[in-house]
C-alpha cells in the first residue's frame, strides 16, 4: 500500500510540475513584462537594470526553478490590476468558493443517491420514470441557463432567493464563511442549487446503473436465498457495492465543481476564485490566472489522492495488508 | 410424511413470441434427511425446479401450475415476505461458483452472523459463536481468527465451505444445492460433496442435489430423478436408477458411467439432441431419440408409471405392456 501511496505521489508531483510549467509559460506568453511595466520609450540601461532585477537575465529553467519555489510557498507575485498580492486575493476569494461547491456535493449526494436507488429498485415505476426524464434535462441544459431561470423563476418572479452575493458572511481564523448565518444559507441556495444539478443528475443515473448491475450478481442472488429481508440485500449487500464506483466519481467531480464554478459564480456574482478568474482573464491578470491554474490542479490532485485513499477503506480487496491464506 | 412434495409443477416464461413452458408437470418428494439426486443434460430445468421451489424464479419466470409443500404445508403461493422467512431457514441453497456467492465488501462472519440473526432469536455474540462453530464443522482452520476475513481471502474451495457454512447458518431441514462443485477445481470436489453430505447427515437436513457427475450421484444419493426436457423421465432408488434404468433415456445416459472418467460427454451418445422448449415434440419428449419408439409415444404424453422399484415416463411400462 505504501509503495501505491508513493507511486501516486509521484504522479501527483508530475502533474503539478506541468501545470506549473504552463502556467509558467503564460507570462512568457502575453509579452515582456519590463515594457509593460516601463511603457516603450526607455534606455536600454533601464531595461536592463530591471530584466536583472527581477531575474529575467537568467535561463529558462533558472527563471522555472523560482517560479516553482515561489508557487511552492503560494507566492505569485503582484496582481498586475488591483496591485494586491495574488496570495492575498486568492485567499479571500478561497472560502466562498470551497463552501459553494462543498454545499452543491452534498445536495448532489443527498437527493441524487436516494434518488437512483429508488430508480434502480422501482424500475419502471412512474415516478422513477419521471426521475429518468428529470435527468435527461439536468445532464442536457447548460448551467448558465439553468441558472438564469432559477433566477427567472425563484429570484425575480417569486422573490424567495436573492440571485447574487454571499449575503452576511463571518469570519473565523481567516476563513469567511456564510454558513453561520441564516442570510448566508438564503443566498447560497440558488447558486448551490445550480452548481449541483449537472452532478446530481450524473450521480442518479450512476447509481442507477451500478445498482441494477450489482442487483444481477450471485452474491446478491445468493443473500436472497438465505432469506434476507430486502432492506439488508438492496441497503447493505447491494448499496455498499454501488457506491465503490459513485465514490470515484463524485469524489472527481468535486474537482470539477470547485473549477467549473466559474460559469455559477458569474451568473449569481458570488465573489469566488471563480469570478476572480474570469475579471483576471479580462485583464490579462497573468500573476492571478497562474496561481488559479496551479490553485485547481492541486486541489484536482488532492482530491484524487483522497479518492485513491478511500477506496482502501471501502473495499477490502484492495488492502493487502492481511496477508489471505490460500 | 415427506419433507418436500412437488406435485404436477409448471413454471412458464411469457414473452413475445408466445409463452415457453420450462417445466411441465413437475412430481416428486423428497423426505427428512434424504439426499436426492437430480441429473440430466444442460437446459432441462434443473435449476428452474430449484429455483422455484426456493421462491427465487426470476421474472418472467412464474409458477403457472402446480403446488409445493414443505412440512404439509402449501408454499408455493405464500406471500413474499412468508416465502423469505422460509428462504434460509428451512430450505437452504447453495450455488454453482463460490467465488461470485459472496458478497466482496463483507466479512464472511458478518455475512454468517447476518444470517444467523435473521432467522434465530439470538444475541450477535451467540451468533458469532455459533457462526465459528459452523466454520470450524466445514473444516476451516483457525475460524475464529478467519471468521474476520473477506473472500478474497479464501481459495476457491474454502469460499465454498463458507457458502456451505451460510446455506446451513440457520439450520434448515432442505439444502437445494445446484452443481455446487462444478466451478471447482477437479481434486477439491469429491471433498467438497463429501463434506456437504456429513454436514447435512449431522444436522438431520435432505439434500436436493443437481449434478452433471453420475460418479457424484452413485456415491452420494439415496434416490435420484433424471430430467428430460423439463419433465421428469424417471425416478427411482440410486442403485436401481443405475443399474436397472427402466426409462430408454435413463439407459442411455447410464450406459455412460463407465466412461464418465474420460472426459466426453457422453450424454450426447444418444442419437440427437434435447429439445428446445419451443420444439417439444407432441406425446413423450424424448420420441423423436428413442431407439424403441411407436404410435402411442407420438401422441399421448406418459406419467410417471410404477416400471419396477423406479418411475418411469414412458409407455414400455404401461400396465399390460404397451409395446405392439
Ligand atoms: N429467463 C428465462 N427466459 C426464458 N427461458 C428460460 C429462462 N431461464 C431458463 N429458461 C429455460 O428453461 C430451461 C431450463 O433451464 P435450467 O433450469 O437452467 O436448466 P438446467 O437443467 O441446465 O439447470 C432452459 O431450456 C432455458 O432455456
Ligand atoms: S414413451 Fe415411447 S418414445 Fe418415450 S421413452 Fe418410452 S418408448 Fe421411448
Ligand atoms: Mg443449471
Amino acid at each position: 500500500m505504501l509503495a501505491f501511496i508513493l507511486r501516486r505521489l509521484v504522479q501527483a508531483m508530475i502533474v503539478m510540475i506541468t501545470v506549473a510549467l504552463i502556467a509558467f509559460m503564460l507570462f512568457q506568453y502575453v509579452g515582456d513584462p519590463v515594457t509593460f511595466l516601463l511603457g516603450q520609450d526607455v534606455t536600454p540601461e533601464e531595461s536592463r537594470a530591471l530584466r536583472a532585477a527581477l531575474g529575467l537575465d537568467q535561463p529558462f529553467v533558472v527563471q522555472f526553478w523560482h517560479f516553482l519555489a515561489n508557487a511552492a510557498q503560494g507566492e505569485f507575485g503582484f496582481s498586475l490590476r488591483q496591485g494586491v498580492k495574488v496570495s492575498t486575493l486568492i485567499a479571500e476569494r478561497f472560502p466562498a468558493t470551497i463552501e459553494l461547491a462543498l454545499v452543491a456535493a452534498l445536495l448532489a449526494l443527498v437527493i441524487g443517491v436516494p434518488m437512483g436507488v429508488y430508480a434502480a429498485l422501482r424500475r419502471g415505476s412512474f415516478l422513477s420514470q419521471v426521475f429518468m426524464t428529470i435527468s435527461l434535462l439536468g445532464v442536457s441544459l447548460p448551467t448558465f441557463l439553468i441558472g438564469i431561470l432559477l433566477i427567472l423563476v425563484f429570484a425575480v418572479q417569486l422573490g424567495w432567493f436573492p440571485s447574487f452575493g454571499r449575503g452576511e458572511v463571518v469570519s473565523i481564523g481567516g476563513w469567511t464563511t456564510g454558513l453561520l448565518t441564516a442570510k448566508g444559507w438564503h443566498h447560497i441556495t440558488l447558486p448551490a442549487v445550480t452548481l449541483a444539478i449537472f452532478q446530481l443528475t450524473l450521480i442518479m443515473r450512476l447509481v442507477r446503473a451500478e445498482m441494477l448491475e450489482v442487483l444481477r450478481t450471485d452474491y446478491i442472488k445468493f443473500a436472497r436465498a438465505r432469506g434476507l429481508t430486502d432492506r439488508a440485500v438492496h441497503f447493505g449487500h447491494a448499496l455498499k457495492n454501488t457506491l465503490v464506483p459513485v465514490i470515484t466519481i463524485t469524489g472527481l467531480q468535486l474537482g470539477g465543481l470547485i473549477a467549473f464554478a466559474i460559469i455559477t459564480e458569474t451568473v449569481f456574482q458570488w465573489p469566488g476564485m471563480g469570478l476572480l478568474f474570469i475579471q483576471a482573464v479580462n485583464f490579462a491578470d497573468i500573476p492571478v490566472m497562474a496561481a488559479y491554474l496551479c490553485l485547481i490542479a492541486l486541489i484536482f490532485v488532492v482530491i484524487n489522492l483522497s479518492v485513491d485513499l478511500l477506496y482502501f477503506v471501502v473495499d477490502p480487496r484492495l488492502r493487502v495488508d492481511r496477508a489471505g491464506g490460500h | 410424511m415427506s419433507l418436500l412434495r412437488v406435485e404436477h409443477l409448471v413454471v412458464e416464461f411469457p414473452g413475445r413470441r408466445g409463452t415457453l413452458r420450462a417445466l411441465d408437470q413437475v412430481s416428486f418428494d423428497i423426505a427428512p434427511g434424504e439426499i436426492l439426486g437430480v441429473v440430466g443434460e444442460s437446459g432441462a430445468g434443473k435449476s428452474l425446479t430449484g429455483a422455484a421451489i426456493i421462491g427465487l424464479l426470476e421474472p418472467p419466470g412464474h409458477i403457472a401450475g402446480g403446488e409445493i409443500h414443505l412440512e404439509g404445508r402449501r408454499i408455493d403461493n405464500l406471500p413474499p415476505e412468508q416465502m423469505r422467512r422460509i428462504r434460509g431457514r428451512k430450505i437452504g441453497a447453495i450455488f454453482q461458483d463460490p467465488l461470485t456467492s459472496l458478497n466482496p465488501l463483507y466479512s464472511i462472519g458478518r455475512m454468517l452472523v447476518e444470517t444467523i440473526m435473521t432467522h434465530l432469536p439470538v444475541s450477535a455474540a451467540e451468533a458469532r459463536q455459533r457462526a465459528i462453530r459452523l466454520l470450524k464443522d466445514t473444516g476451516i482452520a483457525a475460524a475464529a481468527e478467519r471468521i474476520d476475513h473477506y473472500p478474497h481471502q479464501f481459495s476457491g474451495g474454502m469460499r465454498q465451505r463458507v457458502v456451505i457454512a451460510l446455506a446451513l447458518a440457520a439450520e434448515p431441514q432442505l439444502i437445494v444445492a445446484d452443481e455446487p462443485t462444478t466451478a471447482l477445481d477437479v481434486s477439491i470436489q469429491a471433498q467438497i460433496i463429501a463434506l456437504l453430505k456429513r454436514l447435512c447427515k449431522e444436522r438431520g437436513a435432505a439434500v436436493m442435489l443437481i449434478t452433471h457427475d453420475m460418479g457424484v450421484i452413485a456415491e452420494t444419493c439415496d434416490r435420484v430423478a433424471v430430467m428430460y426436457a423439463g419433465r421428469i423421465a424417471e425416478i427411482g432408488p440410486v442403485h436401481e436408477i443405475i443399474n436397472q434404468p427402466a426409462h430408454p433415456y435413463t439407459r442411455g445416459l447410464m450406459a455412460c458411467i463407465p466412461d464418465m472418467t474420460q472426459e466426453r460427454d457422453l450424454l450426447h451418445q444418444i442419437d440427437g439432441a434435447m429439445p428446445r422448449l419451443t420444439a417439444i415434440p407432441p406425446g413423450c419428449a424424448f420420441n423423436p431419440r428413442c431407439e424403441q419408439v411407436f404410435e402411442r409415444c407420438r401422441q399421448e404424453r406418459p406419467e410417471l408409471l410404477a416400471a419396477g422399484p423406479t418411475r418411469a415416463a414412458c409407455w414400455l411400462h404401461a400396465s399390460g405392456g404397451g409395446e405392439p
